[in-house]
């Protein structure tokens, strides 16, 4: 279904992130020298206390702000601005208030079409654009297609915005505490539906959470930041998350226990 | 909170029948009865009283226009740009209070005849109130927002066009609706000098010098059409344009 392109980064490396160093003014930085890969295909957690940089990591991928030195590479490109073929979902979801589910969800297409395949705003073979309605059918959203933003639930914005970023067919998609803000239902419900998705359209999926569990359940491998600065990643693998009931077995219970120790050795006990 | 249009035709009947009825007591020249004026409105309408009204409304229009053009990308860059307001909100802090109409003698001094210096004083009411609106409301956009649209791909231009101009829209239409009464009231003004076109004139001339108490009653009908038919299409764009906002 894919171009070439696509076959290739399956077995190279997706992320490369070479010695980079990023912090804000005047404190400790939050990477230094910090190093990670992630081959494509691979679904990640990013775990890690508020203030470790989590959000920052995604947001360095995303080509959103700059590292201060080092490189980030995605699909073999120096990254020093938004890749048109990576997918993003920020925490509170961007979607526009103005504008409708469709037209939310066609926005990322209009914008595509606005600067044409340059390159730089948008892949420079622009395949036959997507179908957005496709998207709204997958993520049963037709029946909601022309409400505002505002007149839904979190469940259907946070579909929304999945079906914004993935009809623009990215290889790469990049998840900020998608699900932190849901029900427990709603969560579940949506933790499957991205894995699915992932499944079928081969992604590379990088998720940014605090919750041990939802990392446990969704990362086979697992990066665990700490206090700043992060300079040596930590890595847990996790590869028998996909594994139907894994959330009752005995290795899951296991994890999320050691993790919950690593994450909370540094904390001062009250 | 939007009202019935058969609620708005009760107030307006109820209005006119108050007026019917105090005029009647009251028995004097000073205040015809609505009738009679109806009467006179309609036959003035011929004799000039139209051509004053589209005078005043194209001055009205004219720098309704002028001020959206100009105030909307001055608060746009104001607003993106932490740097550019923290110079110039010091300057609008200042100026954005004074009331405007205490300009109208200046302006006419160095402006003279014409529709330019009614235009310019309208203008620069409506220019700051759009201004600040518009400026916060850009300010406000949370950084997640347009962070995401920068994710899809999204340039300065593309988010000027996706994000910032659709946004505001709505502040614009805010802007209007507070000021579009006190831009007719000060139209009425600057109307009273140096011209011999438009509603205010036209009030003022039948009433203080030709003492023809109903044509001035029909000029201040008109200007009262010309108020509430600005504020009803701001209503009505308000509906057009930004839907969302009522939905909720």
């Amino acid at each position: 279904m894919r171009a070439d392109g696509r076959m290739t980064s399956a077995i190279g490396y997706m992320i490369k992130l070479e010695t980079i160093t990023f912090g804000y003014a005047q404190t400790t930085p939050i990477f230094d020298r910090f190093s990670w890969e992630v081959l494509g295909g691979e679904t990640w957690a990013v775990l890690g206390p508020s203030g470790c940089g989590k959000t920052t990591l995604l947001y360095l991928l995303a080509g959103l702000v700059p590292p201060q030195a080092g490189h980030v590479h995605i699909d073999g490109e120096l990254i020093n601005r938004p890749r048109p073929q990576t997918g993003v979902i920020l925490q509170d979801y961007g979607l526009l208030p103005w504008a409708t589910v469709t037209q939310n969800a066609e926005l990322g297409l209009k914008i595509r079409s606005f600067y044409g395949p340059d390159g730089k705003h948008a892949p420079k073979s622009s395949t036959h654009s997507s179908n957005v309605n496709y998207w709204l059918e997958r993520l049963g959203l037709v029946e909601h297609a022309s409400k505002y933003p505002a007149q839904l639930s979190g469940g259907q914005r946070q579909r929304t915005a999945i079906s914004r970023t993935l009809a623009m067919q990215p290889d790469l998609l990049l998840m900020d505490e998608p699900f932190s803000s849901l029900d427990a239902p709603t969560r579940e419900n949506l933790q499957h539906l991205t894995l699915e998705l992932r499944e079928e359209h081969n992604l590379t999926l990088i998720i940014v959470t605090h919750a041990i569990e939802e990392a446990v359940v969704l990362g086979q491998k697992i990066l665990l930041l700490e206090e700043p600065p992060n300079s040596e990643p930590q890595i847990i693998l996790n590869l028998d998350s996909s594994k139907p009931e894994y959330r009752n077995s005995k290795e899951y219970l296991e994890l999320c226990q050691s993790l919950r120790a690593r994450m909370g050795e540094d904390e001062p006990s009250i | 909170m939007t009202i019935k249009r058969r609620d708005i035709l009760i107030a307006i009947l109820v209005v006119l029948l108050a007026w019917h009825v105090l005029s009647v007591v009251m028995n004097k020249p000073i205040l015809p009865t609505p009738l009679a004026v109806g009467a006179i409105f309609i036959e003035e309408l011929n004799k000039g009283l139209l051509e004053h009204f589209f005078v005043s409304l194209w001055r009205v229009v004219a720098s309704t226009a002028l001020a959206i053009a100009i105030a909307v990308p001055i608060g746009l860059l104001l607003g993106q740009s932490k740097k550019l307001n923290s110079l110039f909100s010091p300057l609008i802090y200042i100026l954005y209070p004074i009331p405007k109409v205490v300009f109208v003698p200046i302006v006419l001094l160095f402006f003279g005849l014409g529709d330019f210096p009614k235009i310019l004083i309208i203008f620069m009411i409506l220019f700051f109130q759009i201004l600040v609106l518009v400026r916060d409301q850009a300010a406000n956009l949370r950084p997640e927002l347009i962070q995401s649209v920068r994710s899809l791909g999204a340039g300065r231009r593309a988010l000027f066009r996706f994000v910032y101009l659709p946004a505001s829209i709505p502040a614009i239409l805010t802007a209007l609706r507070q000021t579009v009464g006190t831009a007719v009231a000060v139209l009425y003004i600057a109307e009273l000098f140096a011209t011999q076109r438009g509603l205010g004139y036209y009030i003022y001339l039948n009433g203080s010098t030709l003492y023809n108490f109903p044509a001035m009653y029909a000029g201040i009908v008109a200007m009262s059409v010309l108020g509430l038919g600005l504020y009803f299409s701001v209503d009505w764009l308000e509906k057009r344009l930004s839907p969302w906002q009522q939905r909720e």
